[in-house]
């Protein structure tokens, strides 16, 4: 019944298919996933200096009702499993951004027994936001990056030109 | 007379098709990609253990059975209140005032019995015998 | 009173049992047997001199010939503190817990075992409380290997600065 890249590739759908996607990326709902000191940052970007509201991000707590996932701070193998599981319970289409160095590769605590290097070993990863921790502006950097990401998905038209996104 | 029904029914009309165009519009554009792993119950990113069907306390029951009385009492002694001015201009004001007294009092003595036998309160104590 | 003075009360009551006690430094130590810590952390408890009511650590240290267990203790009552050590042989260390003395050993001694695979003997919950359950071995200790890959997740990542030692070569 969906009418997922069945479309062929005319100005009306490639226009719904813009539309789609302003949509979605004015109202990025990102999950609350703060696991160490990133989180104090990502508290801070969330706060009133420098907003996130205002890109239409709101917090959520819940896994289910978000479709951006910020896993901020350094990602233990114990918590690995949990956060494959969160994510896997987010519903489609979902996003994730890796904020911070633990988050992209690890960081300080790269050689640590029990520290996962980055979180794109257990889920694929949208876009690394690098810093210990990041500044509010450089997370505000990524999501705006993000957003540029999510305005070239391709939802309703089959053509090779931009990405397809069915069934991911 | 029927058309006063017309109000109603471009009310029902209106909201069933804005509902049908929203969730048409979602099954035609939105992805659905469930998978065994997306549709397990939620719980914080831990794997969910026992049954998602519980045992409820009984005072939930006992509370909404003691509620439902009462609220229909207060219904019913809503039109009495609506119609009493017309009773006591027409001189009858004794058998109204009086039978609505009689009906609160019933009830009453309903009220007295439930809270003498401590069931308004949520953890009821039993008295012990040694 | 001074630590090494309470020390020498506890040596003076419990005799040999009592090994050795460190020389005059900030922070003088005894080392106990082990088959006695029980019967020492009672006495250094209840003593209405000394009274330790507090522990305040418990750690365990790897040396590469055994395995020391070190007992902070502190009193409120006389704002005096005392450090015991108990030593254990390094394959299959095992001490009686001294959670019926104190009740903030309970969590010490868990972690002690998760991460030295110390045994408490007598404790009423060991299991591992910061690596996840089904770990498979005790990481503080000196020839602990990192497993290759736990559930799938690999444990190595190739960093950068050992790339560019090798370039050096």
């Amino acid at each position: 019944m969906p009418l997922l890249n069945t479309l062929p590739d005319y100005v009306l759908t490639t226009k719904t298919d813009e539309l789609l996607n302003w949509m979605r990326k004015s109202s990025i709902w990102y999950m609350l996933f703060g696991l160490a000191c990133c989180a104090i940052e990502l508290m801070h970007t969330g706060g009133p200096r420098a907003d996130l509201d205002r890109f239409g991000a709101v917090p959520r707590a819940s896994a289910r009702q978000s479709d951006l996932m910020i896993v901020a701070g350094t990602l233990t193998l114990k918590m690995a499993l949990r956060t494959r599981l969160l994510y896997d319970q987010m519903p489609d289409p979902k996003y994730a951004i890796a904020m911070g160095s633990c988050a992209s590769c690890g960081g300080l605590f790269q050689l640590a027994y029990s520290v996962c290097d980055g979180v794109d070993k257990i889920l694929p990863v949208d876009v690394y936001v690098p810093g210990c921790p990041p500044r509010p502006e450089a997370l505000t950097e990524g999501l705006l990056k993000l957003q540029e990401k999510i305005m070239t998905e391709r939802w309703l038209v089959r053509s090779p030109n931009g990405k397809q996104v069915a069934a991911a | 007379m029927y058309i006063n029904f017309g109000v109603p029914l471009a009310l029902t009309i209106i909201g069933v098709g804005f509902v049908a165009i929203m969730v048409g519009l979602q099954r035609l554009l939105a992805p659905q990609n469930p998978y065994d792993r997306k549709l397990t119950p939620y719980e914080c990113g831990e794997p969910p253990t026992g049954p998602a069907w519980i045992n409820f306390n009984v005072r939930f029951y006992v509370i909404a059975l003691i509620f439902v009385v009462f609220e229909v009492e207060v219904a019913f002694v809503y039109p009495i209140a609506a119609v009493y001015l017309d009773w006591v201009r027409s001189g009858r004001r004794i058998y109204a005032l009086s039978e609505i007294l009689i009906f609160l009092l019933i009830l009453f003595v309903g009220l007295i019995y439930v809270w003498v036998k401590h069931d308004l309160e949520w953890i009821k104590k039993i008295p012990v015998e040694d | 009173m001074e630590a090494l003075e309470i020390l020498e009360r506890v040596k003076s009551r419990f005799g040999d049992r009592v090994l050795e006690i460190s020389e005059k430094k900030p922070d003088p130590f005894a080392v106990i047997e082990p088959s006695a810590i029980v019967e020492v952390g009672r006495f250094m408890n209840e003593d209405p001199e000394i009274a330790m009511d507090c522990l305040s650590n418990e750690s365990g240290v790897d040396y590469k010939d055994r395995i020391e267990v070190v007992y902070h203790l502190f009193s409120y009552q006389h704002r005096h503190g005392a450090v015991l050590k108990v030593k254990l042989p390094r394959d299959n260390p095992s001490v009686a817990t001294i959670e019926g003395v104190w009740k903030s050993a309970n969590w010490m001694e868990r972690e002690i075992y998760d991460l030295l695979g110390v045994n408490f003997e007598g404790h009423s919950d060991l299991r591992r409380i910061l690596m996840p359950e089904d770990w498979i071995g005790h990481p503080l200790r000196k020839d602990f290997v990192e497993p290759p890959e736990y559930h799938g997740i690999s444990t190595v990542r190739e960093s950068p600065i050992i790339r560019l030692d090798t370039k050096k070569k």
